[in-house]
């Protein structure tokens, strides 16, 4: 991919992480030596078995949850998030009604969608131009028709945060079940699930250090449950089907370097995250921060760069050995920007300008500067292609100097 | 990541003729803010020649619509107004070394600037022809009113045949359920259900030996008056299973166009029967 693969700089790792040394250690044998079947009665089974179990209790200490058994592994973040809300809609068939918010992940956004045409009502949370909901509406579509409620706690995106606990809180009173998606904030913001209210909570093993293709929902004790998976008595007769036992045990062993990390992730990493945010807006003209700062992940900025876009940026970037992510269609091969970008009312010329970097416990300052050091020119040379730049500042009332006709 | 080829990384990274042409007489603004993609194309054209002498541009978008628009300009340059109106979208990928199917819209976009400059030239006023309408197929940007528009014209009832008429879903398939929500919405105006089974081509029954032979003759039959003008014939001799044997006879026997005959016959044959089925001249037959 890249001439310089040696001192490749990554700041990707919303989308996905790179599996911890450890936990490829922990997780190998369990391939080889150890590839018994937990269900099985001897003892090539029986090892397997109790390493699961201290999987569970390493994702539950991680998650503050108050029994082992709350925690159902899944095979993704995807599959943790379909099983909540589709559970709670079978478990509940008189309440015909969901409340979400516009700026989901897809894994919850496209399943209420669906949803929707099947005849439930949705209530699409809104969010201001900073990705805030308002409490407000939200109150006002609690009700007892509600099956449930989904709000990410952090957006994958801009890494703005929801105040779920507290809505969680409401949603109890008024006697509706609350899940939560919680694949970017696990391992990034403490949580401590038995203080809360929250019924159902999703993570993703890759997205902190385990391998792609494991999850969790959490499934707080005495909620109803309908499984999505029927067939073996797996997982409680919550989720059939024999045991990811390698990807669970090696999402056990990065729940619990999480769990040490977390002091590190909210000072050093986001010492980083700060030091690029500042020195990018110091060092490019026309560029803002999207989402709402003050409420954020630690590891997370997204800037939009305005009258460029966004793949033509990365493109640039990877070539110098840059990885990011962008909110521009071109991106995704849709042909409009982001959801999030657009719930947030960031104009066209900005939102598909807009750059995610996204840093882990494995970047080091070097990296940030790096990027610091190059995109200033990155951003003007494609500026000095663009119909909407001249010189060196946007052209004279940008929006009229080039309305083209669509095409 | 985009499977981009050589030729669009290069122009991506290295694009020609950027930048405000001054003095251009030609001026086409296309493209789309909202798709993030959007293009001026600036021309000089020289009005003795009516050919284009230089050519600029700039462009919003991804790497894929700089490298389009990039290809465009070189391309053009030097070329007369009429012949530049020839270029297809295809052609401006192509230059490129292809496109990946999603982003063939950059090349159209490339077109449509070239045509609105050449009207903006002319004193003429470019009509785009874009439908408005969601957009359902990505790959060959296809929007619903089109989709609908077409199973209503031509009274479509499945996905196949959208995508044959329209193109829409014939890329990554991602539409597919898009597709079928309008073709339900417009079935059940017709008051049709959208069939759950792929349609399959109705199954033939195998033909009898009889039949056979007598729809090769009518085929045959309908063939001659054609040889005939030519000054030849054709004459059916046996039927061997799927072995036909013919006789050719007058000035096609001889002749070097006898085997694209027989191939013609052949293909006919094979249309009309559905099954395969070989033509030989009647000399090939064996000697019992
Ligand atoms: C907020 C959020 N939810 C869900 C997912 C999906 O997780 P997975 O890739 O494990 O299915 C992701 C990751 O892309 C995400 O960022």
């Amino acid at each position: 991919m890249s001439e310089k693969a040696n001192n490749d700089v990554y700041l990707d790792n919303n989308a996905t992480t790179m599996v911890a040394p450890e936990v490829v250690a922990e997780m190998l044998p369990f391939f080889t030596e150890q590839f018994g079947n937990p269900s099985s009665m001897h003892r090539f089974g029986d090892k397997v078995g109790k390493a699961l179990k201290q999987a569970r209790a390493q994702v539950q200490s991680l998650l503050g949850a108050d029994l082992d058994s709350e925690i159902v592994f899944t095979s993704c973040g995807t599959e943790a998030d379909s099983t909540a809300i589709l559970s709670a809609c079978k478990a509940q068939p008189e309440r015909k009604e969901i409340i979400t918010t516009v700026v989901e992940h897809p894994a919850v956004m496209e399943v209420c969608k669906h949803l929707e045409k099947e005849g439930y009502k949705v209530h699409w949370l809104t969010v201001d131009k900073r990705g805030r909901l308002d409490m407000q509406q939200y109150i006002d579509a609690l009700s007892d028709q509600v099956a449930i409620v989904s709000v990410m706690w952090a957006n994958n995106e801009t890494g703005t945060l929801f105040p779920v606990q507290e809505m969680a809180e409401l949603a109890r009173t008024a006697g509706v079940m609350f899940h939560t998606d919680a694949v970017q904030a696990v391992g990034k913001v403490p949580i401590n699930l038995k203080d809360t209210a929250i019924d159902m909570l999703s993570l993703s093993g890759h997205k902190l250090h385990a391998p792609k293709g494991v999850g969790v929902l959490y499934v707080r004790r005495g909620t109803r449950f309908r499984p999505l998976l029927r067939g073996g008595h797996q997982e409680r007769g919550r989720r059939a089907g024999t045991e990811n036992a390698a990807g669970i045990i090696a999402l056990g062993k990065a729940c619990e370097m999480a769990q040490e990390g977390l002091e590190y992730e909210n000072s050093f990493v986001k010492a980083m995250r700060d030091r690029l945010e500042e020195g990018l807006l110091a060092a490019i003209p026309n560029c803002f921060v999207t989402g709402d700062p003050a409420n954020r992940l630690p590891n997370t900025v997204n800037i939009a760069f305005e009258y460029i876009e966004g793949e033509a940026i990365l493109m640039l970037l990877n070539r110098q050995g840059i990885a990011a992510s962008s909110g521009s269609a071109c991106t995704s091969g849709s042909l409009e920007p982001s959801h999030v970008m657009r719930a947030m009312d960031i104009p066209y010329t900005a939102a598909h300008g807009s750059i995610r970097f996204s840093l882990s416990r494995y970047n080091a300052m070097e990296d940030v500067e790096r990027v610091i050091e190059v995109m200033p020119a990155i951003v003007n040379q494609l500026r000095q292609l663009s119909p909407y730049w001249a010189g060196d500042k946007p052209a004279a009332n940008p929006e009229a100097a080039f309305s083209p006709t669509y095409a | 990541m985009w499977d981009y080829s050589e030729e669009v990384k290069e122009h991506f990274y290295n694009p020609r003729n950027v930048g405000v042409l001054e003095g251009a007489n030609g001026v086409g603004d296309v493209g789309s803010i909202s798709c993030g993609d959007a293009l001026r194309l600036m021309l000089k054209v020289d009005a003795e020649s009516d050919t284009i002498t230089e050519a600029r541009f700039q462009t919003f978008g991804c790497g894929s619509a700089i490298a389009s628009s990039s290809a465009l300009t070189e391309m053009v340059k030097g070329m007369k107004l009429d012949e530049a109106l020839e270029i297809t979208n295809q052609q401006i990928a192509d230059f490129l070394g292809g496109l990946p199917p999603e982003k063939m819209h950059c090349s159209v976009m490339g077109r449509e600037a070239l045509h609105a400059a050449i009207a903006d030239y002319r004193g003429e006023v470019w009509e785009d022809d874009h439908e408005e309408g969601a957009l359902i197929c990505k790959c060959f940007g296809i929007d619903a009113v089109m989709i609908e528009e077409t199973i209503r014209a031509n009274n479509l009832s499945s996905l196949e045949e959208v995508t044959n008429y329209t193109k829409a879903g014939g890329g990554c398939a991602t539409c597919h359920e898009g597709i079928e929500e309008i073709l339900t919405k417009v079935l059940a105006e017709r008051g049709e259900t959208l069939s759950p089974v792929v349609k399959q081509p109705e199954p033939k029954a195998p033909l009898t030996n009889l039949q056979r032979i007598k729809r090769i003759e009518t085929v045959l039959e309908s063939i001659r008056p054609a040889l005939q003008r030519d000054h030849g014939d054709v004459e059916l001799v046996d039927v061997d299973g799927k072995t036909v044997y013919v006789n050719m006879t007058g000035a096609c026997s001889g002749c070097s166009q006898a085997a694209v005959t027989l191939g013609g016959i052949q293909q006919r044959l094979m249309e009309d029967l559905g099954e395969f089925v070989k033509v030989v001249p009647a000399s090939a037959m064996k000697r019992a």
